[in-house]
């Protein structure tokens, strides 16, 4: 059977502001839709999207899991070893990786980032008396503050790393005005982020000397050291400043969650597992077929791209009761914002960990995350982002 | 959702004197958990006899394992279950997988086997070949019938080496050895005997070079428990039952206890749990040995208890 065809751009500015509607009518068309105007097929339903994640021998990433085919196209930068890769290439990053920052590296990280997150949060209630911008002054600020310490790199040009990424995420999606606009310059932040991945630039305590050590055991080659930590500075700035933003507008927006939140701070896990899947910070990724597939009745023909939808599947009513809302009373466990199976995001728990950090030290401050003036999307190709949430925190 | 996990046989053949090889796959057919090769499970027998079994098909296909087992004629029984009861549709009780003998990536791999230790080896060498990296083994064995699967690796040509000892004595290690060179990993699992004898052959390698996996049975290995336990939800001083058949973690999120799962196949450490007292059996893909030891943390949707009570930080 054909699928249903979609003449939508899911990287036009319309549906990057709000793809609610876009999701919405590719969920209903049917498991499989096929997208006319890039010559993918798309899948919006969490059955299939699910499905998809983690079939990784008929969904491949190693062809890319942008647009990009790079079964024919050259990427942009050298293939990351994780994201772009399969199996047996993706084994031993993996590996390596998720040992370094997998949840049990991350205990002894826990007191500082709890100390880092109580020390930003009294100094914005102090400084600006509770009145900021909660993007820069918080979602930004937290991560930038420990995460890129926890690698290890040096201090000087960290205001490098969200524009690196944002063009990264923006570069999975085709090549329209966003992949346009960062182009000047992406060799520059490029060169820089390759710099930092360097043995001699890292400090010897942080994940990045980590991830040199497990090349001198021989657990990864010396040519793949590098490229790895390449993947914590592209793949762990963006996504947390956005995953933040995220939970902080929703908390803001939905003060009855706010007042739970802070009533049993326990919850902050919880809360921000349902802000990943009621914003999905990172809305898409790209499989490529390994073989005629047959999804649905549609057969997706072998070399073809999938664009899977994470944010539509975190919002399929066939999944979950009253998707739209943010709540804390349920279990978001399983949803998709941080993919499934063999590629499922290793950096969730320091996503996690640092969100824990930021809530509790508010929640222990701070009564009402008040809305403070219009809010401002920011637009990425492959990331659900905020350029502004003015806010009015009302210190307890 | 997540029941304790169960794989049912739906193959059982000999592949060499006292070896069967069995194939076993979900009962509802859903996939398996993905692996790598080294990688093991554990698997649990009907009274809780629990024993470890290197995966040695092929990953590519996610719905069946593969394992060969060896009739261990001194042993406590797990062997001998396998081979004289376990049939067609039986069902066992499934654990990991984990991997501690991961293949890491390099040009050229020396494999040594000694006896059932071809198992693990079987799929790094699937591997080392769609990787096009150098790689010779060298698998050794009492008489030519009792090389499990060595008919089939003739089929690699003159990468492999079969020396069953009534023909060729005792493997010669220097003279294998002798073909490496910087950058070779050697990758040796069988006897005890076999792993000494390859660990003096390769003293005089750099560090890293080596690795080896013992199949050895762990003298500390209780009975995985079939009959229900407690758990106690210190923060509350709530007291919950988990049945056979139910996971920690759908008893204590039934309860309202906020834990947070993913992949609910005890792979992704979203899970995690603080055990404040009791014993976990562990039956994740996450914690090695001296975590598992320690039995401070687990993960609720595949671990369970040994002792007739958890308690945990909840
Ligand atoms: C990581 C790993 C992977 C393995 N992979 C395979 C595989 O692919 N194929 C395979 O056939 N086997 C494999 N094994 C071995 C397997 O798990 C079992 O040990 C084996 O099948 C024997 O089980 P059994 O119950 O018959 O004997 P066991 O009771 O386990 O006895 C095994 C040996 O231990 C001795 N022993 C007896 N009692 C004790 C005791 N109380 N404490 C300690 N030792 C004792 C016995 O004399 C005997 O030599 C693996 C083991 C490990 C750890
Ligand atoms: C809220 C924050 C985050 C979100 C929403 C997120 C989302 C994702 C998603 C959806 C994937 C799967 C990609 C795929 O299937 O193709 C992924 C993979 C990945 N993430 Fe994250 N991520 C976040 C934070 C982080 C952090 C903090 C790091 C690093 C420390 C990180 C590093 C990675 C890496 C390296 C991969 C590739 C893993 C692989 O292919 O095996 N992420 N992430
Ligand atoms: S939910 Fe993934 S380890 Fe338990």
């Amino acid at each position: 059977m054909t699928a249903p065809v979609s003449h939508a751009d899911p990287f036009g500015h319309d549906n990057l502001e709000d793809p609610g509607p876009l999701h919405e009518s590719l969920r209903a068309a049917g498991p499989v839709v096929r997208l006319s105007r890039y010559d993918t097929y798309a899948l919006a339903r969490y059955e299939h999207v699910h499905a998809a994640l983690t079939d990784w021998q008929r969904f491949q990433s190693a062809a890319g899991v942008g647009l990009s085919n790079f079964r024919h196209e050259k990427p942009w930068r050298p293939p990351s070893l994780l994201l772009e890769a399969d199996p047996p290439r993706h084994d031993a990053p993996r590996r390596v990786l998720s040992a370094i920052i997998g949840p049990r590296a991350l205990h002894r990280l826990r007191e500082r980032w709890a100390a880092d997150a109580a020390d930003l949060v009294d100094r914005v209630l102090d400084d600006d008396g509770g009145v900021v911008d909660a993007v820069p002054a918080l979602a930004e600020a937290f991560p930038l503050r420990v995460f890129p310490d926890a690698v290890g790199i040096p201090a000087d040009g960290r205001e490098n790393l969200l524009p690196y990424g944002d063009h990264l995420f923006n570069a999975f999606g085709p090549p329209n005005d966003l992949v346009a606009a960062g182009a000047g310059r992406i060799a520059g932040l490029s060169a820089w982020v390759d710099a930092r991945c360097a043995r001699e630039v890292l400090t010897a305590d942080g994940f990045g000397a980590a991830i040199w050590a497990a090349a001198d055991r021989g657990d990864l080659t010396p040519d793949q050291a590098p490229l790895v930590v390449r993947s914590l500075l592209s793949a762990g700035v963006d996504t947390t400043v956005h995953g933040l933003s995220a939970v902080l507008y929703a908390l803001a927006t939905n003060p009855r969650q706010w007042e739970r939140l802070c009533a049993q701070p326990s919850l902050a896990r919880v809360a921000f597992d349902e802000a990943v899947r009621w914003e999905s910070p990172v809305q898409t990724f790209f499989r490529t077929a390994t073989t005629d597939v047959t999804v649905g009745e549609t057969v997706i023909p072998d070399g073809a791209k999938i664009l899977m939808f994470l944010g539509a599947a975190n919002r399929d009513p066939r999944r979950w009761d009253d998707p739209d809302r943010f709540d804390l009373g349920r279990d978001p466990s399983g949803h998709v914002g941080f993919g499934m199976g063999l590629h499922q995001c290793v950096g969730q728990h320091i996503a996690r960990l640092e969100a824990e950090s930021l809530l509790t030290a508010l929640a222990r401050r701070v009564s009402r995350i008040e809305p403070a003036g219009p809010v401002a999307r920011h637009h990425n190709n492959t990331l659900r982002a905020w350029r502004s949430i003015p806010v009015r925190l009302h210190r307890k | 959702m997540a029941e304790t996990r169960t794989l049912r046989v739906t193959g059982k053949e000999p592949v060499a004197d006292d070896v069967v090889a069995l194939t076993l796959a979900d009962p509802g057919g859903a996939r398996l958990p993905d692996w790598t090769p080294g990688a093991h499970i554990d698997v649990i027998l009907p009274g809780g006899l629990t024993r470890q079994y290197s995966l040695c098909g092929d990953r590519w296909d996610a719905h069946s394992y593969r394992i060969a087992v060896l009739r261990e004629r001194g042993g406590r029984g797990g062997s001998a279950y396998v081979h004289d009861v376990l049939a067609v549709g039986g069902v066992v009780g499934l654990g990991g997988p984990r991997n501690n003998f991961p293949l890491v990536p390099a040009g050229r791999y020396l494999f040594i086997a000694g006896g059932i230790g071809i198992t693990p080896l079987l799929p790094m060498i699937a591997q080392a070949e769609l990787l096009g990296a150098d790689w010779q083994l060298l698998y050794g064995g009492r008489r030519e019938a009792s090389l499990a699967f060595g008919h089939d690796l003739l089929g690699y040509g003159d990468r492999v080496h079969l020396r069953p000892e009534d023909r060729h004595g005792l493997l010669d290690l220097p003279g294998f050895l002798a073909r490496w060179r910087p950058g070779t990993r050697v990758y040796c699992c069988g006897p005890a005997p076999l792993l000494a004898a390859v660990e003096r052959a390769c003293a005089g390698l750099p560090p890293h070079t080596l690795r080896t996996e013992r199949f050895v049975a762990s003298a500390a290995a209780g009975l995985a428990r079939g009959a229900p336990f407690e758990i106690e939800l210190a923060r509350s001083g709530t007291v919950l039952t988990v049945p056979a058949h139910s996971s920690v973690l759908d008893v204590v999120t039934a309860a309202g206890a906020g834990v947070l799962s993913s992949c609910r196949q005890g792979v992704c450490g979203t899970c995690e749990i603080t055990v404040l007292a009791g014993e976990p059996e562990h039956r994740d893909s996450v914690l090695d040995d001296a975590e598992r030891a320690a039995g401070t943390r687990m993960f609720a949707c595949v671990s369970r208890a040994r002792s007739d009570r958890l308690v945990v930080d909840l």
